[in-house]
């Protein structure tokens, strides 16, 4: 009883505030390019569902390409910086620098050396700079997260340096890496669709640009149909990235 | 015969303040000793001395036992995560550069010796505590280390666990005779165990008493019952009561 309450309730919550927006709308008279109701939201949806879900695809495929370039990049820096205390200390502050500045200061510059166009070019990197940071902090916080007593016995045993990197640390270091590259599959998306915003043209058809040119329109039921459309790409990406983490870690320790 | 080991005079700092010392122990050859001491009496800093994993900020440590002949079994089982128990037991042949095939089954011989041949696949989340720590008993052997050293190998677990670790332990000490320093807070356990309990004060450790234990080992069935034990046990109670007493003394006297 308690169990499908608990699994209904999300559900009641989103009807009980889809009601009550529907209700508004028709009581209030609002305009419809102010506030659609939901059911225009369902029309737009019905209508345009076929360029949404390509544009969706486009974001996807952009912000997994940005995932999966900074997985290449961060992993093996972090892995650098295990290695030798002296990398660490020159990454480091570029690192942070980097981190610091806003995705959407830099973009209009990557925007340019893409070339103009190709804008989808300039989102990946942008998205991949955004998603690069979690992975390597989880990567280099993993790396020096080994067990002290373990460490010991390395030394104990008399390990060198690359036997421990690879038997220790590294293994060490999987589940920061996992949790790292999970928080940034979601900050990929971010990036991608920011990006996106700030390349403000036609040439990347993702749902950023869907957006847009909605609003451009004033087009509303059309740009909540886009962010719709979005939230739930967003939600199953990370689904299905929390997922596989799950299982990567089922096996990592056994169980 | 000469010492295995052996500690002449040591102190260890640890930021200005004195942890241990001085201090002196040595070692025979296949001789069983507890370290029994209040918990910061720098039994731990003792016993990693010995393991050549720490260095004394004054004194001497003399090892025979070269690179691979010491092993040492922490409070924790220290286990990988990430590997079966049997890729547990082989990383200290695989890090000497001992053969994959001939590593593994020598580690599955170990695990074998320590009553676990049939748990080799199983990762460490899957065992319960004593197996872990049978595990990890398991690889301090399979190199046939000449000296063993146990940080509280047993504190985790309970009772039973203990005592039938300890019993193995003694069983396993049968076949090669390394020596063994094992540190413990259980005054039952050093005397069953042990051929000689070394009691240690708190604040900075020094040796409070020595107590050599008359019976043979391993020792005889129903040990903990005989008169002996009894005996033992309260000098060794008593040796731990007077550390105790001097270093609280000592505190007073540091505060005055």
């Amino acid at each position: 009883m308690s169990r499908a309450l608990h699994l209904l309730a999300p559900w009641a919550l989103v009807a009980t505030i889809l009601v009550v927006w529907q209700a508004g709308c028709a009581l209030s008279h609002v305009p419809v390019f102010l506030l659609p109701a939901p059911t225009d939201i369902g029309a737009a949806l019905a209508v345009g569902w076929p360029a949404l879900l390509k544009a969706a695809l486009n974001t996807l495929v952009m912000s997994l390409e940005a995932w999966v370039v900074a997985l290449l990049v961060a992993t093996p820096l972090a892995m650098l910086t295990a290695l030798s205390p002296l990398i660490e200390r020159a990454l480091a502050p570029i690192a942070a620098t980097l981190q610091v500045t806003p995705i959407v200061a830099i973009a209009p510059l990557f925007v340019i050396w893409a070339g103009l166009d190709h804008p989808e070019r300039a989102i990946t990197v942008l998205a991949a700079i955004v998603a690069f940071f979690p992975i390597f902090s989880g990567a280099v916080t993993g790396l020096a997260s080994a067990d002290r007593d373990l460490e010991r016995l390395f030394d104990l045993y008399g390990a060198t340096r690359l036997q421990r990197l690879i038997r220790l640390r590294l293994p060490s270091a999987v589940p920061f890496w996992l949790e790292g590259a999970k928080v940034a599959v979601g900050l990929a998306i971010v990036g991608a669709v920011v990006a996106e915003f700030v390349a403000g043209s036609g040439g990347s058809q993702g749902l950023a640009w869907r957006i847009l040119e909605s609003s451009h329109q004033l087009r509303t039921a059309d740009m909540f149909a886009a962010l719709l459309v979005l939230a739930i790409l967003g939600a199953a990406v990370n689904a299905g990235v929390r997922r596989l983490e799950q299982t990567l870690l089922k096996t990592w320790r056994g169980r | 015969m000469t010492a295995l080991a052996a500690l002449t005079e040591v102190e260890v700092d640890y930021a200005g303040r004195r942890a241990l010392g001085p201090f002196t122990l040595a070692l025979e050859p296949g001789e069983i000793v507890a370290l029994v001491g209040p918990s910061g009496c720098g039994k731990s800093t003792a016993l990693r001395l010995l393991a050549g994993l720490e260095e004394p900020t004054r004194g001497q440590v003399s090892r025979t036992p070269g690179r691979g002949e010491t092993a040492v079994v922490f409070q924790a089982p220290t286990l990988m995560p990430w590997a079966s128990a049997q890729a547990n037991v082989a990383l200290p042949l695989e890090l000497a550069g001992v053969a994959g095939g001939e590593a593994r089954a020598r580690a599955a011989s170990a695990l074998e010796r320590v009553g676990l041949g049939e748990a080799f696949r199983l990762k460490p989340a899957q065992l319960s505590g004593g197996m872990a720590m049978r595990v990890s008993l398991a690889r301090a052997l399979v190199t046939e280390p000449k000296l063993l050293l146990l940080d509280e190998p047993f504190a985790a677990l309970d009772e039973i666990s203990r005592r039938a670790l300890a019993d193995d332990v003694l069983a396993l000490w049968q076949g090669a005779k390394p020596a063994i320093v094992f540190v413990t807070h259980n005054v039952e356990e050093a005397v069953y165990m042990a051929a000689r309990v070394v009691v240690m004060s708190a604040g900075p450790g020094r040796i409070a008493g020595e107590t050599p234990i008359d019976a043979p080992l391993p020792r005889p069935a129903g040990f903990r019952t005989t008169e002996a034990f009894r005996a033992a046990a309260e000098k060794v109670s008593a040796d731990l009561d007077h550390g105790m007493a001097g270093a609280a003394a000592n505190r007073r006297g540091a505060a005055a």
